[in-house]
Order: C-alpha cells, then sequence, then structure tokens
C-alpha cells in the first residue's frame, strides 16, 4: 500500500505534464505557425477539398499522370503496404497487370516505382523518371504536345533531400493540377 | 552511393556527438544536481526516501500496474468517451490487454491500425501517457543499477526518478521534435477524418489527429507505435525527408546518451566509452549488412519489363531517400524502437534477417534505459568468461561475481532465446500461427519468428502481413512481452542488490581492466557467439532458407 499512493499521484502528474499540457503545447504552436499542414495539408480548388498534398489518390484516367500502385486502393482510413516478401509470385502477378495497364514492354521497360507498392500505400509522389514515362499518354489524351507535358513535369519535380538524397520526384496531385490548369 | 553514405553518416555519427552532453547532464540531472526540480517533485508524488534494490522494484512494479490498469480500462471504455470525432467503436478485450500489456513495457507491438481502432482520447490520455512513462521506466531503472554497481549505498527513489526523466529528459526534447515535426507538415488537430473529392470525382476519407506530438515522444522513448496503421511509412506521420532524418535521430539520441549517463554515475566514463565502442561496432557492421542486401532489385519483378537499377522499392517510400529502408531498419531493431521507415516484410530476405539479429542481441544502445541494462548482463557474463580464462575471480567495478549473481545473470539472458524459440515452435507447428500467413514456405516461418522475437524484446516493429488480432497472438504476445520487460529489469537490481550486500575490494593488477581494448573484444565476442549460437538454427529455416531457394 505505501507504494500505492504515490504510484497513483504520479500518474496523476505525468498525467497532467504529458498529456494535457503537452499535447496543448504541440496543438496550439502547430494550429498557429503551421495550419496548413497541421490539419492535413488539404488543397481546395475553388473552395472545394480535392484532397491532401501528403495523400495519393486515386487515378485511372489516361489524361492523369498515375501514382504508384496501392496494396489498399488508395484507402487513406486504412493504410498499409502489401507485406509480400520480393520473392513473392503474388507481387510478380500484381506487377504483370500494372504492366498491362501500363502497356510496357522490353523496349520501354516500367520504372520499377510504378510497379512496387509504398509502404503505407498512399505515396504521393512518383519518380521523375516514372512521370515522364506517363508523358506521352497524358498529352495524346488531353490534346497537348508530349514537350509541354514534360516541361510541366519538370517544373514540378524536386529533389528529395537535396545532397543527401539527389535523386528527383514528382508529386502526382500537385502535377494533375497543374495539367488541369495547363488546359484550362 | 555517396549521398547515402552521408546520410548514413550524419545520422550516426551527428547523434552519436549529441549524445555527449545529453548524457552528461542526464547523469548531473540523476546524482540530483538540480535540487529544486527535485523538491518540487518529491512534493508532488510523496513517497519520498532512499530505497534499496527491493522497495526500488516494488515502487516500479505499483507504477507499472497503476499504468496498465488504467489504459486497460481507457481503451475498453473508449467509445462511451469524449475525443472521438471517427466514431470508433469498441475493441475486443483481447486487443485491449495485448495493447496495453505493449504499451506498458514499452514495446508498442501493434496488432491494430490506429486510424481505425483509437479514438483520440485512447491515442492521446492512453497511449502516448505510456510512451512517456514507460520510457521513464526503463531510464528510472538504468539510473538505479548504476548508482549500486557505482558504490552508492542506496538505488536512489524511484518516484523522484521517473519524474526526473518525463519531464526534464523526455518533455523538452518531445517539445523541439513535436515543434520540427509540425512544422514539416505532420498533422496536429483534434478534428476527424477530412472528406475530399478527388479529380476523378470519388470520395476520399483521410485520417488525420494529434500526430506531430505522438510521433514525437513515438521515437524518443524507443516507443515505436505508430499513430496510423504502416507508421513513418504514412506520408502524414513522415511527411518529407526533412522529417525523416528528425525521427531517425530521435529514435537513437537518448539510447546513446544513456551510455554515457551509466558511466558518469558509476565515475568511470573510459569504461562507458569502451561500451559504446562495442555498441557502435556491432550497429556498423548490420548497417553494412543490410545496405549491401537491400540494393538487390525485387526478385518477383526479375524477369519483367522493369527497369530496377535503385534496389528492392516494395513497401518503400519514395520521399525518404534510398537509404532510409535498410537505416531505419537497423536502428530501430538495435535499440528497441519498433518503428518503421519500410515495410520490413517486403525487405530482401538477407535484409530482414539483419533487424531480427538486432532484436536477438537486443542491446546495440537498445531501450531506453534497458538496452544499457541488457548490456550490463552481457558484461557480467564477458567478466566471469575471462576470469575463468585466467584463473582469477571475476570481478566487475570492485565487485566479486559469484555463483549466486552468475545464476540470475543465466536466468535474465537465457529467458530471452526460450521465449521466442519456444513461441516460434508452438505458432509454427499449431493453426495458431500457420492460419495467419501472409507469405508461404520460409518466409511465413519468419514472419512468425520476427513477431516472437519483436515481442520478447520489446521491439513492436513486424513482418506486419501477419494477421495477428487473433486471440491466441493477442494473448501469448502480451504474456511475453510482460515477461520479457519486468525479467530483465528486477533480476539486474536483484544482482546489484546482491553485489551492494558484500564488501568491494579494491583493483589489483591481476583485474580485467573495463577500460581497454582487450576487453572490448572480449565483450563483442561473448555477444556475437551467444546470439549467433543460440538463433542460428532459427535464421536458417527462415530468411537464409528462403534466400538460397528464390534469390537468383
Amino acid at each position: 500500500m505505501q507504494y500505492i499512493f504515490p504510484a497513483i499521484r504520479l500518474w496523476l502528474v505525468t498525467f497532467l505534464v504529458c498529456v494535457v499540457l503537452y499535447t496543448g503545447l504541440i496543438l496550439g504552436f502547430a494550429q498557429v505557425a503551421a495550419p496548413f499542414g497541421a490539419n492535413g495539408s488539404i488543397i481546395a480548388v475553388g473552395g472545394k477539398a480535392v484532397g491532401s498534398e501528403l495523400v495519393a489518390q486515386k487515378f485511372t484516367s489516361p489524361r492523369y499522370v498515375w501514382p504508384r500502385p496501392s496494396a489498399v486502393d488508395y484507402n487513406a482510413m486504412g493504410a498499409a503496404g502489401s507485406n509480400k516478401s520480393p520473392t513473392s509470385p503474388d507481387l510478380t502477378k500484381r506487377a504483370e497487370e500494372t504492366i498491362t495497364a501500363y502497356g510496357a514492354t522490353r523496349d520501354r521497360p516500367l520504372p520499377a516505382d510504378l510497379v512496387a507498392a509504398s509502404g503505407g500505400g498512399l505515396d504521393p509522389h512518383i519518380s521523375l523518371a516514372g512521370a515522364l514515362y506517363q508523358a506521352e499518354r497524358v498529352a495524346q489524351a488531353r490534346g497537348l504536345s508530349r514537350g509541354e507535358v514534360e516541361r510541366l513535369i519538370e517544373a514540378e519535380a524536386t529533389s528529395v533531400g537535396g545532397p543527401l538524397a539527389p535523386e528527383r520526384i514528382v508529386n502526382v496531385l500537385q502535377l494533375n493540377l497543374a495539367l488541369d490548369r495547363q488546359e484550362r | 552511393m555517396l549521398a547515402s553514405i552521408l546520410t548514413i553518416i550524419l545520422v550516426v555519427g551527428g547523434t552519436a556527438l549529441l549524445s555527449w552532453p545529453l548524457g552528461k547532464y542526464m547523469a548531473a540531472l540523476f546524482s540530483g544536481r538540480f535540487a529544486a526540480a527535485d523538491r518540487l517533485f518529491t512534493a508532488a508524488t510523496g513517497g519520498a526516501g532512499e530505497q534499496d534494490w527491493k522497495t526500488y522494484s516494488l515502487s516500479l512494479i505499483a507504477f507499472n500496474v497503476v499504468m496498465f490498469g488504467f489504459v486497460f480500462l481507457l481503451l475498453a471504455t473508449q467509445h462511451l468517451l469524449p475525443f472521438n470525432p471517427d466514431g470508433q467503436g469498441a475493441a475486443s478485450i483481447d486487443l485491449v490487454f495485448n495493447t496495453a500489456a505493449s504499451f506498458t513495457t514499452n514495446t508498442n507491438l501493434q496488432h491494430y491500425s490506429g486510424e481505425s481502432t483509437w479514438s483520440y482520447l485512447a491515442q492521446l490520455g492512453g497511449l502516448m501517457w505510456l510512451q512517456f512513462v514507460s520510457a521513464a521506466t526503463g531510464i528510472a531503472a538504468l539510473a538505479a543499477l548504476a548508482r549500486g554497481i557505482g558504490g552508492q549505498s542506496s538505488m536512489g527513489n524511484f518516484f523522484l526518478d521517473v519524474q526526473r526523466a518525463s519531464f526534464c529528459v523526455l518533455l523538452p526534447l518531445a517539445i523541439v521534435v513535436g515543434v520540427w515535426l509540425a512544422l514539416a507538415g505532420v498533422p496536429m488537430t483534434l478534428d476527424g477524418a477530412a472528406s475530399v473529392t478527388t479529380l476523378e470525382g470519388a470520395t476520399q476519407t483521410i485520417a488525420r489527429g494529434p500526430v506531430a506530438a505522438f510521433v514525437a515522444i513515438k521515437q524518443l522513448g524507443t516507443n515505436g507505435g505508430g499513430f496510423f496503421g504502416p507508421n513513418s511509412t504514412h506520408p502524414l506521420e513522415n511527411p518529407s525527408f526533412w522529417s525523416n532524418l528528425a525521427e531517425m535521430v530521435s529514435l537513437i539520441l537518448i539510447p546513446m546518451a544513456c551510455v554515457w549517463m551509466f558511466g558518469r554515475i558509476i565515475g568511470r566514463p573510459k569504461h562507458a566509452a569502451v561500451i559504446f565502442g562495442v555498441m557502435a561496432a556491432l550497429l556498423v557492421i548490420k548497417l553494412t549488412a543490410a545496405a549491401t542486401f537491400e540494393s538487390a532489385p525485387t526478385m518477383a519483378f526479375a524477369d519483367l519489363p522493369v527497369q530496377q537499377d535503385i534496389g528492392n522499392l516494395e513497401g518503400k517510400e519514395l520521399r525518404l531517400g534510398a537509404i532510409t529502408g535498410p537505416l531505419w531498419a537497423v536502428l530501430t531493431t538495435a535499440t528497441s524502437n519498433g518503428s518503421v521507415g519500410a515495410m520490413h516484410d517486403s525487405l530482401n530476405p538477407l535484409t530482414g534477417l539483419v533487424p531480427m539479429a538486432g532484436m536477438w542481441l537486443n542491446e546495440t544502445f537498445g531501450g531506453v534505459g534497458v538496452g544499457m541494462i541488457n548490456m550490463f548482463l552481457y558484461i557480467a557474463l564477458a567478466v566471469f568468461v575471462a576470469g575463468m580464462m585466467v584463473g582469477h575471480t571475476p570481478e566487475y567495478l570492485g565487485h566479486r561475481i559469484e555463483g549466486r549473481e552468475m545464476r540470475l545473470v543465466v536466468l535474465a539472458l537465457i529467458s530471452h532465446p526460450l521465449l521466442i524459440l519456444g513461441g516460434t515452435a508452438l505458432f509454427a507447428a499449431t493453426p495458431w500461427g500457420l492460419d495467419t500467413l501472409n507469405n508461404t514456405g520460409a518466409h511465413g516461418f519468419s514472419e512468425i519468428l520476427y513477431e516472437l522475437s519483436s515481442s520478447a524484446a520489446n521491439n513492436g516493429s513486424g513482418f506486419e502481413g501477419l494477421g495477428d488480432n487473433t486471440p491466441a497472438w493477442n494473448i501469448a504476445t502480451g504474456l511475453v512481452m510482460l515477461i520479457a520487460r519486468f525479467l530483465p529489469i528486477i533480476v539486474p537490481l536483484a544482482i546489484v542488490g546482491s553485489l551492494m550486500a558484500k564488501r568491494r575490494s579494491a583493483e589489483s593488477a591481476g583485474t580485467l581492466s573495463v577500460e581497454g581494448p582487450t576487453f572490448g573484444v572480449m565483450l563483442f565476442v561473448v555477444i556475437v557467439i551467444f546470439g549467433a549460437l543460440t538463433f542460428f538454427p532459427a535464421a536458417a529455416l527462415g530468411p537464409i532458407a528462403e534466400h538460397v531457394t528464390l534469390m537468383r
């Protein structure tokens, strides 16, 4: 018993400080200093929320650039990866479907990121190569020239982490929004 | 390649540099250098006074019972309580048991997805609270052990130590990291999920919540339990390369600082440097292995028209950079964190072996506080073996290590493989395990082996394909986590209590110096041989079998 009362008082003080005070502090800071990110990086077009900059959404129309495959079909209420071993025949089967959808051939192989599902199934980015691979299809569907689409892609491409990770990636939603703006 | 090496040097080397002043500060804190704060803490809880190993352990157990009991009740009744904007329903009672055990023991094994299971109150008031106080429990236990082995007459006071660790170490660091994450784009809101209409006209519901605060302490306290199901691979939990850097640094900072803290409290910083060196050597070996194995492309795409020039991308996020998969996998299992930056189930077979090896050894910095306590057991073993080899009474810091202490050391060390291998045998032979697999053959065996290794190491990561939210898995891993948490904390305290009762002798010329390279090599060899001999057969049945039969 001599230990239970201090233990309960310890529960009370740690709960007040580490939960109530700490949460309030970070919440207040985030909502004031970085409200866009704090509320989920939701992008609105004409007052209507069209998606989160950080969360992949499903694109199947040839007019849009497509994101990486998602093991959960882009369900942002139940994110997950495939959790398949890289040796699994199930992965080969899934990849074959993706390859058919893109119409990839040995002469024009798909960049790996367009075939491999991401960890959370919501990766908002594809590689620059993956975006350029889709330029021809998007250009045709929209009646644009391939050069125009490629210029847009280049403009949207960013480096992952500067000198520490120089590879270039493209945010799919931002790129597709830019494509829609271009056409208008 | 060069960029990857730079990232590793920055994360591991940079954190090692930061850990030195932090360890110094923690040693001062736990030596009572901040008297005003200590007075305030003592007034807050009562129960003051110096404690021996028994009363310290009893206080620890009493508080952990309160932790478990409170969170069990909170999780079980979440659907009746406020702060539940997404209307989460009642969870099954075995999942509630597993989750309460998991977060009380600093494991954070998750048999659920946060965004579809727990209310914000359950996540913040239950799980995040435990992420603070379970980490503080580990740090407190290390402080007590260090005081005892360092020659002080008492082990300190548990209630005071937990507040020192919570309010003066974890809280300030969590505020810094939480602010960084909020600025990097991690959500921090009490509003429920956002509903959007996609460009193609579909409705997408996007889970969010008070994520930044949660993730900061998840990383700092070697907790690892994510706000969302896929942990730090989820773009809202880890939105950029820069949030990723902060999360990886947070992952190993306090475990590294604990070594310096231990060295300073016992008054032997050079000894701490040797221990740090052994841990760092093991870490570098694991990093090299994982980075090499993971640069092999995804085997399943080998015969398809796919350009594979950047290694295995299945289960990885592009924005986190190429090296994050293997680097994070090693760091999170070297410490007992268990958060993930890539899906471990989808790592190449031999890469997947590296995190398992990390959990089998469980002291390459290890969990906050408890990693160094595990290392203490290996040190006692190394000193004992060295003493036997030269025919000299084994001594550690002037304490004679005798039969009674060695029996306790072996009990604590053996319990780890016993829980892992015994549990794996049980689940690999029965429908309890076989019916829950996501992959077949050797990889399926690896899923079971990983789950039990993760529970026994209080790690919490998983080969997440395993369908582990079943009563059998929930109860079994819940029990494993509880045993594997409290046995390796209480037994070392008992060992030190036994040593404290004996007269300390001065170190003579015949004593093995614990401050030199000879001791470092001895310790390294004991760890590797103990780990390799115990777990090699299981490794051969899982990842190694998969590699040799399926990788070309």
